[in-house]
């Protein structure tokens, strides 16, 4: 075969991968690329369906007015204080696991079934159970968490929960952390396994006691693990909605980003105020997640 | 070293100094882990245990104070209840969950469809850019897709797809296509250049490779992604109670659930309970089931595996 006909066969070979995907790269394009800059013009505007007078740009004024708007400080607020207890509860929670495990004991399909199952249900079902669980009533009426500390005589730790008006966000984290902890544990467990065990083998005819070994062969191995579980985590805490939902609805106390932009989009049918949040919302994850994609497309570029 | 991350973590593993029997110290330690799993055992079974004692105590007979407590008698009538409604309690589940098994089921099914053939492609047909696009496809992976609700709303809303429940199915295929065509790209990409090299050079054979070799071998990646899909469906509130939250025609199993349990039927404690382990069902069958399979999905996601 001739030089010319084999670079013109393998174009047309090129061309035709393009064309099998071409279809979802038009839809992609569309739906998500599209829609957020169409989002991006509503935000600019002031679109309400209420009122009845002509579309207008207004600039960045929804933007502006977001800052000077209390509920959405107040919903951004609660997200931080929310977002940090989430994910380090959940990583420390995640990794212990993993620490438990990483060696293999008799038993361990058992526990790592278990402590993965949590990932597989909705907010929503889980929900109904945290709301009783980490109910505010205390002493004779007290239920669930509450009548279990208690039970082991920690009653003095008895909270409002969900409801206090200081500590609702670090009550929600709790169910959040329940839930998302079998991820961390598995991207560690993977992380810890992903080690040589010749690397442990060495430093132990080296003379490093366990711990040593921990703390300076296999520690420094996670360092990319932990960033994915960071990445991992946070994205998710943002867009913290139906967890949210599922246990206290859109109460005020407990309002994240994500809830009040549904608040303003479906109860107050702003929908210039409700896109605004929601690219506030956006820019804030991809300034997590970008260079994290980034990240992993050199590391591809590698392989 | 497997770069397989699922394999790994399942594999029967084993690192401990086994030469020796275990002295005192490291007996201690042993046993120091056995607790600690348990403990950790205990708090993640806790809530699935109240939700399923407090389904088997009947319609009345469910209190916060009792919530830790066993049924002194197995009543089910809180099931018939959650599932069929009765006067006192109208907004049964039954519907609903009918009305989500159907259109998860072919959102899934397209999903894994087309998530296959782009992940061929992304594998081993690329194309000048294809790197970048597929990029650009994982950033929708991760967007809020509050980001992108309101135009989809409307859009919704003037095609009026939004009167049938199709209108989900579409919404799940659309924003499903990062992660399946992830999964299935990184699939194809551990399958050997060499074994496809031979018919590699025209568009013809790259629709004969694909059914010849490609296809056979990728059951284990289309069952990764139809219970990914099933499950990120099944569990989805977000695009339910955008697109079709208005309609309780159209309620699926979250919208229904969160409608129940937010409503005035506070009193009914047992009920709620029940419905919501009725909605969790589906998923957790399939995750005892083909947890590994769901495992493997899950690291998809953080781009690991």
């Amino acid at each position: 075969m001739s030089k010319s006909t084999q670079n013109r066969r393998s174009l047309s070979a090129r061309t035709g991968g393009l064309l099998f995907v071409l279809p979802s790269i038009i839809t992609v394009i569309i739906f998500v690329y599209g829609l957020i800059i169409w989002s991006v013009n509503v935000s600019l505007t002031n679109q309400n369906s209420g009122s009845k007078k002509a579309i207008e740009y207004v600039g960045l004024k929804n933007y502006t007015d977001l800052i000077a708007d209390e509920r959405f400080t107040h919903s951004l607020s609660n997200l931080v204080k929310f977002t940090v207890v989430f994910i380090l509860g959940a990583l420390i929670t995640g990794f212990i696991m993993a620490l438990l495990l990483e060696k293999g004991i008799k038993g361990e399909g058992f526990f790592r079934s278990f402590y993965l199952y949590p990932m597989a249900i909705s907010f929503i079902a889980m929900g109904t159970v945290f709301n009783w669980l980490l109910n505010s009533a205390r002493d004779e009426d007290a239920g669930g968490l509450n009548l279990a500390l208690q039970k082991i005589g920690l009653g003095f730790l008895q909270n409002d929960w969900y409801v206090s008006e200081k500590g609702a966000m670090y009550a929600m984290a709790l169910p959040a952390i329940w839930q998302m902890s079998g991820y961390v544990l598995a991207l560690f467990l993977a992380g810890f396994r992903g080690i040589p065990d010749d690397m442990r083998e060495a430093a132990r005819v080296d003379g490093a006691t366990e711990s040593q070994i921990y703390r300076y062969v296999l520690f420094p191995q996670l360092t990319p693990t932990l960033l994915t579980v960071l990445i991992i985590l946070g994205h998710i805490s943002m867009k913290a909605f139906d967890l949210i939902i599922g246990i206290n609805g859109k109460s005020y106390v407990t309002q994240v980003v994500a809830v009040y932009m549904w608040e303003a989009t479906f109860d107050s049918r702003d929908y210039a105020k409700g896109t605004a949040i929601a690219i506030v919302l956006l820019i804030m994850i991809a300034i997590v997640v970008v260079p994290y994609l980034r990240y992993n497309n050199k590391q591809q570029a590698y392989r | 070293m497997s770069h397989d991350l699922v394999d790994l973590i399942t594999a029967k593993h084993d690192v401990r100094n086994k030469k020796r029997k275990l002295n005192g110290k490291e007996r201690f330690w042993l046993i120091f882990r056995y607790v600690s799993l348990a403990f950790i055992w205990f708090l993640v079974v806790m809530p699935i245990y109240v939700m399923v004692i407090n389904s088997l105590k009947g319609v009345k007979n469910v209190y916060l104070t009792n919530a830790f407590k066993l049924p002194e008698k197995l009543d089910f009538s809180a099931w018939s209840v959650a599932w069929s409604g009765t006067d006192y309690f109208p907004q049964s589940i039954s519907d609903s969950m009918t009305r989500t098994l159907f259109f998860v089921i072919q959102s899934a099914i397209i999903s894994a469809i087309i998530g296959s053939i782009n992940g061929y492609v992304f594998a081993k047909w690329k194309f000048k850019g294809s790197n970048l696009v597929f990029t650009l496809f994982l950033f929708g992976m991760f967007i809020p897709y509050q980001a992108i609700m309101i135009p989809l709303v409307r859009i919704a809303t003037t095609l009026e797809i939004n009167k049938s429940i199709y209108v989900l199915v579409l919404a799940h295929v659309i924003y499903g296509i990062p992660i399946c065509t992830l999964i299935f790209r990184n699939y194809y990409e551990a399958i050997p250049n060499e074994l496809i090299e031979a018919g590699r050079v025209d568009k013809a054979s790259m629709i004969r490779i694909y059914r010849s070799i490609i296809l056979p071998l990728s059951v284990p990646a289309f069952v990764v992604v139809l219970i990914w899909q099933f499950t990120s469906a099944w569990n989805d509130f977000l695009f339910a109670i955008f697109l079709t939250g208005g309609s309780p025609k159209l309620s699926v199993a979250t919208t229904a659930l969160n409608f129940i349990t937010g409503s005035s039927n506070q009193v009914y404690y047992g009920v709620n309970m029940t419905a919501s382990l009725i909605v969790s069902l589906p998923t957790l069958i399939v995750y005892i089931f083909l947890g590994r399979y769901f495992l493997r999905g899950l690291l998809s996601g953080s781009l690991k595996g």
